[in-house]
């Protein structure tokens, strides 16, 4: 054991999965009242070294301490008997109970009859504490995915968690949202409790935490670093193990024609409701416009009503004039536009069959691939071959099924279908999600590609700074309204929008609020 | 026509499907969906005449009644929570094997002659309501006055008790229920449990009180069914469950007493001088009952009724990206 004890010790933690080696003898320590980030790629084996502190997982090897007595958990009850609280990237929330019930859940307390007003009181308290505003007896289906944030750390603290992990906690954040869960973590150190941050974004961790411990491939990449002496450059080097660019530069260009219209289209999604409502966006040759807004405010159905997946209500898509909208898939297909969709194994590829059919997916109808019914298998495959070298994709062989692929792979496995088709026009949705440092830079630079070829691009994400470096014009939707178009790159602006703010404060004035 | 004879005999007929319904309500509302209702009930209802005959106690029966069909839904239960079948292939499956089991063990029940039933009586104060004393309090089986307990006991134990709420979660979000330590293999049994003892209670309900004896599968007559649909036209509600029921029962007995009188109003009855249309009438619950499933089962329904989310899906702990 260590001279100072800490809140958490973890030593050589081993933890297998079928096939991977997710945490090699990792180690691991969290200070009394500090703020510390677990950093690394996706896959590094963050969230599967906190599940183990959390007991969801039971780790092959390695101990845990927590302040300094040995511990071992069989379940995430006994982890929070511990004081030790774990709030998941998918939150553990039942949507038809109220919040105060899902605090309660589980607890032996109240022991027959719920009486709730009594709870609701105590739950307010609490949030009053740390400064965590959410109605104790709304719905969880009533709330935003922030407000729901928030309920998932209330139910740790109610339990009286002294040591809390919050797994990718912004990824569902809008900016400002950001803000307050980190002055709530900040009021949550004062009162001694100690936090685990597991990120893999590199500015929030050198905003928000004490130290940092860079996780690569499963194994700690050396000893936790003080935030303060390290820099961005330096951690990014340890998460992927190489030097990364950050500034992808893009060349000033005049955009060209109107390629793609959107004329006040109006959608419903899947349950019937109302998705957008009478949105217009313009695109030119040569142009990116970024869509910005927090996921689920109907970036998703106007992508599918673009690339006739989903039938609009009103309105109408026109690509180069030729409507798109409320036609067969097939027609947005022929008048080249491309889509790069966010559920890359629904909707993106299909897992079940080999890369060459994938990458032959779209093409399969047009000479040279097919000759009248049948597909020429030797053009395909040699089609296939030169994708394969030409997008980087690691893969055993062309023939491989695209389920056996990581993320990155995959993704490049539907960027070359659709960019080699010499696009006019794009719709990429969240095309970055998930992958690593690396593989984003890639994509980043494939979009530019296409810019400069005089491609219109219509680039959906929620990665603010992503929209920033590579949109020419950003839009923001809101509950399927577009709120408003920036063209000066004016981060706060977007991100009040990207909050429902309607009125953009003007540049030097006081923030407005409401 | 009588209506408040209709009405009399419509309560107590429609108390077998409450409890029925009730307890389907509360394995659906804890996420197993039990189809096996009409076997149950029958394998209840002989349970407790056999019982009641061989023993010469009608309470025996009723114990004996719910004692069988909460077992044989145990059988659904480990079928479909622990070895995560099909929950509709397993409840149809439940059907059968009810009624194959009710028929073999009833076989000579029905000539085994007089038994005693459950009593009834009329209760004192609550009888002399004009109207609706004589046809809730006055006369009635004992089991017509549990119904009236059962309901609203039911609303209060999902909606106002740790207990429910606990149910309700593992209905809902098993996986969020799991994490916050509620056992959630436990609760699907212990409801799946439940529900097919008051199945076993409505079969007994029938065989010892309602329309006595023991008459091979037409005893339920497909009453198990209509209490399939009744739990979703009451959205899982024990409240609405209990006016679906009793609307239901007064229909069933309408249906009866409809082929009787010659005239209908002003008009020849119909019904009267073509006894074969009467099949048509005899048919409307169960023709609802198609029209509520079919209606249910639609994905843009299930949102709108309510629908438990974990309805029918099997739990698995710790899946991927949990
Ligand atoms: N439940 C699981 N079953 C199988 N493999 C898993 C499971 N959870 C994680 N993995 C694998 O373990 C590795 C680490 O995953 P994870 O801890 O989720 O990474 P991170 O949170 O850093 O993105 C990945 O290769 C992932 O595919
Ligand atoms: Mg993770």
């Amino acid at each position: 054991m260590p001279e100072a004890v800490s809140a958490v010790e973890m030593r050589g933690i081993v933890k297998r999965f079928p096939g991977v080696l997710a945490n090699d003898r990792v180690d691991f320590d969290l200070r009394q009242g500090e703020i510390h980030a677990l950093l690394g790629e996706n896959g590094a084996g963050k969230s599967t070294l906190m599940n183990v502190l959390a007991g969801l997982y039971r780790p092959e090897d390695g101990a845990i301490w927590v302040h300094g007595a040995p511990v071992n958990f069989r379940s995430p009850r006994d982890a929070i008997v511990h004081g030790i609280g774990m709030v998941h990237q998918h939150f553990m929330l039942v949507p038809s109970l109220t919040v105060t019930e899902n605090i309660l859940l589980g607890l032996h307390e109240p022991r027959f009859l719920m009486q709730l007003p009594a709870y609701h009181k105590r739950i307010a308290a609490l949030e009053e504490r740390f400064g965590l505003g959410v109605a104790p007896e709304a719905k969880i289906w009533q709330l935003s995915v922030g407000e729901q944030q928030r309920v998932e750390v209330l139910k740790m603290l109610y339990r009286g968690a002294e040591v809390l992990v919050m797994d990718e906690p912004t990824a569902v954040l809008a900016p400002q949202e950001v803000d307050e869960l980190f002055a709530t973590l900040r009021s949550m150190t004062a009162e001694g409790k100690s936090i685990v941050l597991i990120s893999h974004k590199l500015n929030e961790v050198m905003a928000i935490s004490d130290r940092i411990t860079v996780l690569r491939k499963g194994r700690t990449a050396g000893p936790p670093l003080d935030t303060g002496s390290t820099s961005r450059e330096a951690l990014a080097e340890l998460m992927v193990g190489r030097k990364v660019l950050f500034e992808i530069s893009k060349d000033i260009q005049a955009p060209g024609d109107l390629v793609m219209s959107i004329e006040n289209v109006s959608a419903e999604n899947d349950q019937g409701l109302p998705a957008l409502g009478g949105v217009s966006l313009q695109i030119r040759s040569g142009e990116i416009l970024g869509l910005a807004g927090v996921a689920g405010n109907g970036q998703s159905e106007l992508a599918e009503v673009i690339t006739g997946l989903r039938p609009c209500t009103a309105g109408q898509v026109t690509i180069n004039g030729k409507q798109v909208s409320n036609l067969p898939a097939r027609v947005a297909i022929d008048a080249n536009v491309a889509h790069i969709p966010m559920d890359r194994t629904g909707v993106g590829s299909s897992p079940n069959l080999s890369i060459t059919d994938n990458l032959i997916m779209k093409a399969y109808r047009q000479r040279p691939i097919s000759k009248g019914w049948s597909i020429d298998g030797r053009f395909a495959r040699r089609h296939a071959t030169k994708l394969k070298d030409e997008y980087e994709i690691i893969a055993p062989s062309i023939d491989t099924q695209s389920r056996l692929l990581s993320g990155g792979n995959l993704q490049r496995v539907i960027l070359a279908r659709e960019m080699s088709g010499k696009p006019q026009a794009i719709v990429a949705v969240q095309p970055t999600r998930g992958l690593d440092v690396g593989a984003i830079e890639g994509v980043q630079r494939l979009l530019l590609e296409q810019r400069r070829a005089g491609a219109a691009v219509l680039l959906i994400s929620e990665e603010l700074e992503e929209l920033l470096s590579l949109a020419d014009r950003i839009a923001v939707i809101y509950e399927g309204e577009i709120l408003g178009i920036v063209e000066d790159q004016d981060q706060e602006a977007v991100g009040l929008m990207m909050a429902g703010h309607r009125e953009i404060p003007a540049k030097e004035g006081e923030r407005k609020s409401g | 026509m009588n209506w408040t004879i209709i009405l009399h005999a419509g309560i107590a007929s429609g108390t077998v499907l409450l409890f029925a319904t009730v307890g389907e309500v509360l394995a659906e509302r804890a996420g197993i969906l039990n189809l096996g209702l009409e076997g149950m009930m029958l394998i209840g209802a002989m349970s407790a005449y056999s019982m009641a005959i061989n023993y010469g106690n009608p309470w025996l029966g009723l114990v004996a009644g719910m004692a069988a069909a909460g077992l044989l839904s145990l059988v659904h239960g480990f079928v479909s929570i622990h070895l995560r079948a099909d929950q509709v292939v397993s409840g149809l499956s439940l059907t059968f094997l009810g009624t194959g089991l009710s028929l073999v063990f009833g076989e000579g029940l029905s000539k085994a002659g007089a038994v005693a039933l459950l009593p009834k009586f009329t209760l004192p104060v609550l009888s002399s309501i004009p109207f609706l004393g004589d046809i809730f309090f006055t006369n009635q089986s004992v089991m017509v006055y549990v119904g009236f307990l059962l309901a609203p006991a039911a609303w209060y134990y999902i909606n106002r008790t740790r207990p429910g709420m606990h149910m309700r979660a593992v209905g809902e979000y098993p996986a969020a229920a799991d994490s916050m330590g509620i056992n959630v293999y436990g609760v699907r049994y212990l409801y799946t449990c439940i529900g097919g003892m008051l199945a076993g209670l409505a079969g007994a309900t029938i065989s010892l009180a309602v329309s006595p004896g023991w008459f091979s599968h037409m005893t339920t007559s497909g009453q198990g069914w209509i209490a399939v649909g009744l739990t979703i036209f009451a959205q899982w509600d024990p409240l609405r469950a209990a006016a679906g029921s009793y609307a239901f029962g007064a229909l069933r007995r309408l249906i009866l007493d409809l082929q009787g009188p010659t005239k209908l109003l002003l008009w020849d009855n119909p019904f009267y001088y073509n006894p074969y249309w009467g099949f048509f009438l005899k048919m409307i619950p169960y023709a609802f009952t198609i029209a509520v499933l079919v209606i249910g089962s639609r994905e843009a329904m299930r949102k709108r009724l309510g629908t438990p989310a974990a309805l029918g899906v099997p739990y698995t702990r710790g899946q991927r990206g949990v």
